[in-house]
């Protein structure tokens, strides 16, 4: 147990150490003289991609000696050390960017096939965004309601499935096929914001 | 089981009619007993004909009838795909053709809105071009989006002539005014024609340009007007909407503006537009506009922008291909100013009245939906 802890620190500081040298490299190769904060110091970056961290003894684009990147290193771990202590959230910066770029990836995902009748199995030409411009008259916050022509609540997913069988021509997706999940996030977030009334008509 | 089904369905979808025309009924039982004048009784009887042997309905008016100059009829937005692709727009296509041969008396013309094609293609418009020719009546061509960017033009010219011109009829200058022209978003992003023709076909699609006339067919108006004196009755007819409702789906005409300026001066002008595939009605000084249906399929309203007068048509039923499609007629008036059909075909039909436009929505209001756009 304490074994792997440790292991895990020393990885910890080689990885700051190499963030530290290739921080160092990249503002030497630029040339320029940091002027943002009115200083040349030398300013490092912490892993959440937030917090930076002045170094007052070396001048940006100074090439550090071994020991001194280490003291640059160490200064990281302390930071970050810090940082964690006062930590009281479960979810890191790096879980929020997570939750971003898959939302943000899959959402992609729903628009391609919203707009290609092949991706999503269509047979006679009509894609979803011929009815639905912009998602369009797909009101998802609207369901679950009952829909007269199915006699039954239905879900914003029957209806997509309704639509694929129907107007497209193809087959209905698995509820939990990842086509079905790309679909929904694509259309629910043209609505974001929208009050949920689900029944209305 | 499933014939019982089926008429389970059927019962309630004509459950769903009787409510809807009820309504209809009530709205229009006030505006119509304080502006026409006319039997109630007239248009209860109409309404609960089935609307499919509906020819064109008299036109609930604040005058007393005045009988129009002429008729023609229009049929748009036919998106053709090759037959053995999509079955379906060729069928609504050949549909309208029948309903419009039917029309007795005839119509004097029909007039095509564009978007015959959906995607260029020789093939689809060869086919529209073939399907057309079953009218019985002269049909004058108008050219969209969808026909033009896969070779700009040139199959469409080469089967039905130039984009722009005019002709006069019974005392009004007809214009057939070429809308969809777009500034070049391809050469520099190195598109094939045919990625061209799917960006454009794309409603929803920002990185096209916005649709013009652009300098040289506002050019080719300039010097169309010239002939005309100021009091001859103008109809253009156009693609996109001359005017701007909504500019990310290109229901827009960028110089809209620089057009009605040419068309200010004159005593009476009207507008009908395709490539909005909805009942659309808006008045800017003397200049009429009316949008026409589309065979193929409805487009929602846009999310802002809708013109003060129009009166939506309710949503359509997804569960009803035929919902929100139709063609439509024009009945012209001696001054110019129309009374505008939509035969939509799962519905009764709608009339936008010249009295309507001319009241600035005051009389002659058109039913409004029950169920209005989300
Ligand atoms: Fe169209
Ligand atoms: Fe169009």
């Amino acid at each position: 147990m304490r074994m792997t802890k440790l292991l895990i620190t020393m990885a910890g500081i080689v990885g700051l150490a190499l963030v530290a040298t290739s921080l160092e490299r990249r503002t030497a190769g630029a040339q320029q003289p940091q002027t943002s904060g009115g200083s040349d110091r030398l300013v490092v970056q912490l892993c959440d991609g937030e917090t930076k961290l002045e170094i007052a003894e070396a001048r940006a684009g100074e090439i550090l000696p071994p020991e001194k990147a280490r003291e640059v290193a160490r200064r990281m771990m302390a930071a970050y050390a810090e940082q964690q202590a006062k930590q009281v959230s479960k979810w890191t910066a790096r879980d929020r960017l997570t939750w971003e770029r898959e939302q943000k990836r899959v959402i992609e995902e729903g628009y391609k096939l919203f707009h290609d009748w092949k991706a999503l199995g269509g047979t006679i030409g009509i894609s979803c965004d011929m009815c639905h411009p912009d998602a369009a008259a797909t009101h998802p916050e609207t369901y679950p309601k009952f829909q007269t022509q199915l006699k039954r609540v239905a879900a914003l997913r029957d209806m997509i499935n309704w639509c694929i069988e129907n107007p497209m021509k193809g087959k209905p997706l698995s509820p939990d096929d990842p086509r079905m999940i790309a679909l929904e996030a694509y259309i629910t977030s043209e609505r974001k914001g929208v009050p949920l009334d689900p029944g209305k008509h | 089981m499933w014939p019982l089904k089926w008429k389970k369905r059927e019962q309630e979808y004509r459950r769903q009619r009787e409510e809807f025309f009820e309504a209809v009924k009530r709205l229009n039982r006030r505006d119509f007993l304080k502006v026409a004048g006319l039997s109630a009784a007239v248009f209860t009887a109409k309404t609960v004909v089935p609307p499919h042997s509906f020819q064109v309905v008299d036109v609930v008016r604040a005058e007393p009838q005045e009988k129009p100059l002429f008729r023609f009829a229009y049929i748009s937005d036919t998106h053709l795909y090759e037959r053995e692709l999509n079955e379906r727009f060729v069928n609504a296509a050949l549909r309208a053709v029948r309903d419009v041969n039917a029309l007795n008396p005839p119509p004097d013309f029909v007039l095509f809105g564009g978007d015959l094609a959906q995607l260029g293609q020789p093939k689809e418009l060869e086919l529209g071009k073939q399907i057309l020719s079953e009218l019985k009546v002269p049909v004058k061509m108008m050219v969209g989006e969808h026909d033009w960017f896969l070779d700009m033009g040139e199959k469409w010219r080469e089967l039905f002539g130039p984009e722009n011109y005019s002709f006069d009829h019974k005392g009004v200058h007809f214009i057939v005014l070429m809308s969809v022209n777009e500034k070049d978003f391809w050469t520099e992003r190195g598109m094939t024609p045919m990625e061209r023709m799917l960006t454009v076909a794309q409603l929803d699609n920002p990185l096209q340009s916005r649709f013009e006339v652009g300098e040289e067919g506002r050019e080719w108006l300039r010097r169309d007007l010239a002939k005309v004196s100021k009091d001859t009755p103008i109809i253009i007819f156009s693609h996109s909407p001359l005017y701007k409702y909504y500019r990310p789906w290109n229901f827009w005409t960028e110089d809209a503006e620089a057009i009605h300026e040419m068309l200010f001066p004159f005593k009476s002008v009207t507008v009908i537009h395709g490539h909005t595939h909805q009942l659309l009605t808006h008045r800017i000084q003397n200049i009429h506009f009316h949008g026409m249906l589309a065979t193929a399929w409805p487009w929602p309203y846009a999310p802002e922008g809708l013109p003060k007068l129009t009166v939506p048509m309710e949503r359509p039923d997804p569960f009803d291909e035929a919902d929100g499609t139709g063609w439509g007629s024009v009945d012209v008036h001696r001054d110019g100013y129309v009374d505008k059909h939509y035969s939509l075909w799962s519905r009764n039909p709608i009339t936008v009245a010249k009295a309507y436009l001319e009241s600035w929505g005051k009389e002659a209001i058109p039913p409004a939906p029950e169920f209005p756009p989300y």
